[in-house]
């Protein structure tokens, strides 16, 4: 296991030096998109909790930095942490309106909290400017490093991403994270053993969040730009589609899913304009055809062919 | 001390009173034994007492402490742990892991979410399943071991938190002869600091377990007594009429 | 019926622009509203049948599987009707003011509210008087029982998703005058169905009325008084409601 992921990262590490700009900036695209599914995968697959406004946390961090850069001026170096705070104490309150309900009622209250966020973006034009987004952002330049270009960049998404999905292993290997695959699995046998269920799923939420709100960093830094409809439903939902493409039973399958769903949204886009009919599609395909996710339902797929062979 | 003191506990479900009106007290090392035909309440007795379900009025004295209104998680805190009727046991971990979740529930450690489980921990749940003859399937996942062992693992998570009062719903239903006498005998060695009440329904192995026994009719307690006097009275006698 | 049914906003747009197109050849608003709630009524069942029956109980699979069904819909109206917004036209005879107590009142307002009335009142009567809605309610509390008593269960539940689309398709259609046909009226509709039914409590009809009712003048006043934060005022009473009270104000059970 650790062989292929040093291999991987190896790998990725030379990237950059092998294709052309393109590709590298999709490679980059893919690891923001990965961190975002693997914060999503902490509630659905780790902690059972089915999650449909995620996006409200990329979005929101996106918008504080993107707003901190043009109203206040500020130095990313104070953007970033003040960014990332600020819609941590959003997901606090968050999570204390969506625990109110487990399953759909959950479900339910996160779309709406992300709703609401989504139609505020978009009305609040005075803050927002509205459908038009906010433009003319610029990259970080730690320590003097520019990262306009696409090399650059991708090396500095690369350690980022790497560090989050790093801490987010460490997060679902440590005690809690037992306790909270725990509360997952018998949340009642939980209460009586003496866990406070309630205390490990809001736990869970804000540090879920934290991380949608990292990719939210990466997403605004990429793109110099952000507008409402990265707070929208469709976007929560394709994060969704990366965790069961990818298998929601493990760490990699969000990562995985998310390349495949990225660049599967690249490829289409060139021959088909109606990128969300596809994405209805494919959602209903993998839903019952594949429940499990696209990774372990290929695997099953073919065990089974192999086996006839 | 009186490790439980329950007051006039009711709870309906809709129109339907589960728990009539129960009041009994149990005294620290007590081994007592519940006893009633099915619909009774017994298990339902339970959920109130555990905090799954609230009640509609009375109160509960866990070591002379007002639990009525406090929270599952709490109680067992103040050491009360249970078993149930169902296996709830983390079906895709090993054995060794749900014993350790189990001592986790207590310990501090829980909240870190950083490191990795402490050897400790493992070492200790390990020893809990030696106590109770399972040391040879720890590796396992539960999934995979039969029932009688699942029963007993759910009692040795229950005993690895040491609590001081103890809840076994039916903890020999659905047993072997052969694994009904290991059960036994787990239920028999546990110590005399912790207080143990059991649901039973099946009244010939479990009558010789229990100090005392309350029988349990409709929601109410009918009779209540040492195991000669619940024999020998005609009230016992006519609840389990046609059983 | 504890299904999660995110296609809803989705199909009252498709019967808005079915009726828009059955419109163009039967110029009659009521008639186009019947054809296309009949057209999505169909169209539920299917997809209840052949899809949402594999997943019962999979929340998560519902979820997905009825977003993306919406996803589907959504842009195949805007391939077939393009991107424009359709209006349609009010018909003739409710196209006048009403006084009622020095207040006027379009009449086609009127009109739809009596038309809402109505139908909750028939929804409650069917639910709660009939034999039927026994029936329907014995089967979503417990299906292997009714199914063992001989309620067909599985026959109740597609009549009841083809009933609850043929609402939203007629629905659709009857809204047309005020709100016309456009891509994004299913993402505008869906919030609020769902506002309803989790602020009103899952499982009770008069939970969707008070929902509604609170919902919409709520909404209304503020978007009057704080334009910018119209989103938020649709969704607080909502928010305010389940924290205080998760299964709303008149469910069964928290959702």
């Amino acid at each position: 296991m650790k062989l292929r992921v040093f291999g991987t990262l190896a790998l990725l590490a030379v990237l950059p030096l092998g294709v052309g700009e393109y590709y590298v900036n999709l490679a980059s695209q893919v690891f923001i998109f990965a961190v975002f599914a693997a914060s999503i995968n902490l509630l659905l697959g780790y902690g059972g909790l089915p999650t449909l406004g995620h996006a409200a946390y990329l979005g929101v961090a996106a918008y504080l930095s993107a707003l901190l850069q043009i109203k206040l001026g500020l130095s990313h170096w104070a953007i970033a942490p003040l960014a990332l705070i600020g819609t941590t104490v959003m997901a606090c309150g968050f999570g204390l309106i969506a625990l109110r309900a487990t399953g759909l009622g959950f479900l339910m209250l996160t779309l709406a909290l992300s709703q609401v966020l989504w139609g505020t973006a978009y009305r609040w034009v005075s803050m927002t400017d509205g459908d038009n987004g906010l433009r003319g952002l610029a990259r970080p330049a730690p320590f003097g490093i520019n990262l306009d270009g696409a090399p650059a960049f991708y090396y500095f998404t690369l350690l980022v991403a790497v560090f989050a999905i790093w801490m987010m292993a460490r997060f679902v290997s440590s005690p809690f994270g037992a306790t909270l695959q725990g509360a997952r699995d018998q949340p009642r046998r939980m209460s009586a053993l003496g866990y406070h269920v309630w205390l490990i799923r809001w736990v869970a939420f804000v540090y879920s969040a934290f991380w949608g709100a990292v990719s939210g960093l990466l997403f605004v830094y990429y793109h110099k730009y952000i507008h409402p409809v990265s707070l929208s439903l469709a976007n929560s939902a394709e994060g969704l589609l990366a965790v069961i493409a990818g298998g929601s039973g493990t760490l990699a399958g969000p990562i995985v899913g998310a390349a495949i769903v990225l660049l599967l949204k690249n490829w289409a886009s060139a021959y088909i304009e109606r990128w969300n009919m596809l994405l209805g599609f494919v959602f209903v395909f993998i839903v019952v055809f594949m429940p499990e996710g696209v990774v372990p339902g290929v695997k099953r797929l073919w065990k089974r062919y192999i086996s006839r062979a | 001390m009186e490790a439980l003191h329950i007051q006039g506990l009711k709870k309906s479900f809709g129109g339907l009173p589960a728990i009539a009106d129960v009041s009994l007290s149990i005294q620290e090392g007590e081994r007592r034994l519940i006893i009633g035909p099915n619909g009774a309440g017994k298990t339902t007795l339970f959920n109130l007492l555990t905090g799954d379900l609230p009640a509609d009025a009375g109160s509960i004295l866990l070591f002379e402490s007002n639990v009525t209104r406090l929270a599952t998680h709490k109680r067992v805190h103040l050491g009360l742990a249970r078993t149930y009727q169902i296996i709830t046991l983390f079906p895709r971990d090993t054995l060794v892991h749900n014993v350790a979740l189990s001592l986790l529930g207590l310990s501090r450690v829980r909240w870190n979410s950083f490191g990795s489980l402490p050897d400790s921990i493992y070492e200790s749940a390990l020893a809990v399943l030696a106590r109770v003859g399972l040391e040879a399937l720890a590796e396992r996942p539960i999934a995979e071991v039969a029932y009688g062992e699942k029963r007993r693992v759910e009692i040795a998570m229950a005993l690895a938190q040491k609590p001081r009062l103890l809840l076994l719903d039916e903890p020999l239903a659905g047993l072997s002869r052969e694994e009904r006498g290991t059960v036994k005998q787990v239920i028999g060695a546990i110590p005399r600091e912790t207080t143990v009440v059991m649901i039973e329904h099946d009244m010939d192995t479990a009558l010789d377990m229990a100090d005392r026994i309350t029988v349990l009719h409709y929601g109410r307690v009918i009779v209540e007594g040492t195991r000669a006097e619940v024999v020998a009275d005609p009230k016992t006698r006519e609840v389990y009429l046609g059983h | 019926m504890r299904i999660a049914n995110l296609t809803h906003g989705a199909l009252f747009m498709l019967g808005a622009y079915l009726g828009v197109s059955v419109m163009r050849y039967v110029p009659n608003l009521w008639l186009a509203a019947l054809a296309a709630g009949l057209a999505v009524a169909v169209f539920g069942a299917l997809l209840e049948r052949l899809v949402l029956r594999k997943l019962g109980g999979n929340v998560l699979g519902q979820v997905l599987v009825t977003l993306g069904v919406s996803f589907i819909i959504a842009d195949a109206c805007l391939l077939v009707w393009g991107g424009d917004p359709i209006p349609i036209q009010t018909p003739a005879l409710l196209q006048r003011p009403v006084q009622i107590a020095g207040f006027v009142f379009p009449a086609y307002r009127l009109a739809v509210v009596a038309i809402a009335v109505v139908v909750a009142l028939v929804l409650f009567l069917l639910m709660e008087k009939t034999r039927l809605g026994a029936m329907i309610r014995a089967g979503v509390d417990d299906p292997q029982m009714a199914g063992a008593v001989g309620i067909p269960v599985s026959r109740l539940f597609t009549t009841v998703f083809f009933l609850g689309a043929a609402l939203a398709g007629a629905g659709g259609v009857i809204g047309g005058p005020i709100m016309s046909a456009y891509p994004g009226l299913d993402a505008d509709m869906l919030p609020l169905a769902l506002i309803v039914v989790i602020l009103g409590g899952v499982g009770s009809l008069l939970g969707a009325f008070a929902g509604a009712f609170i919902t919409g003048f709520v909404y209304t006043f503020g978007v009057a008084l704080l334009p910018d934060l119209a989103y938020v005022i649709l969704f607080l009473p909502m928010i305010l409601v389940i924290a205080f009270r998760p299964r709303g104000l008149f469910g069964k059970f928290a959702a």
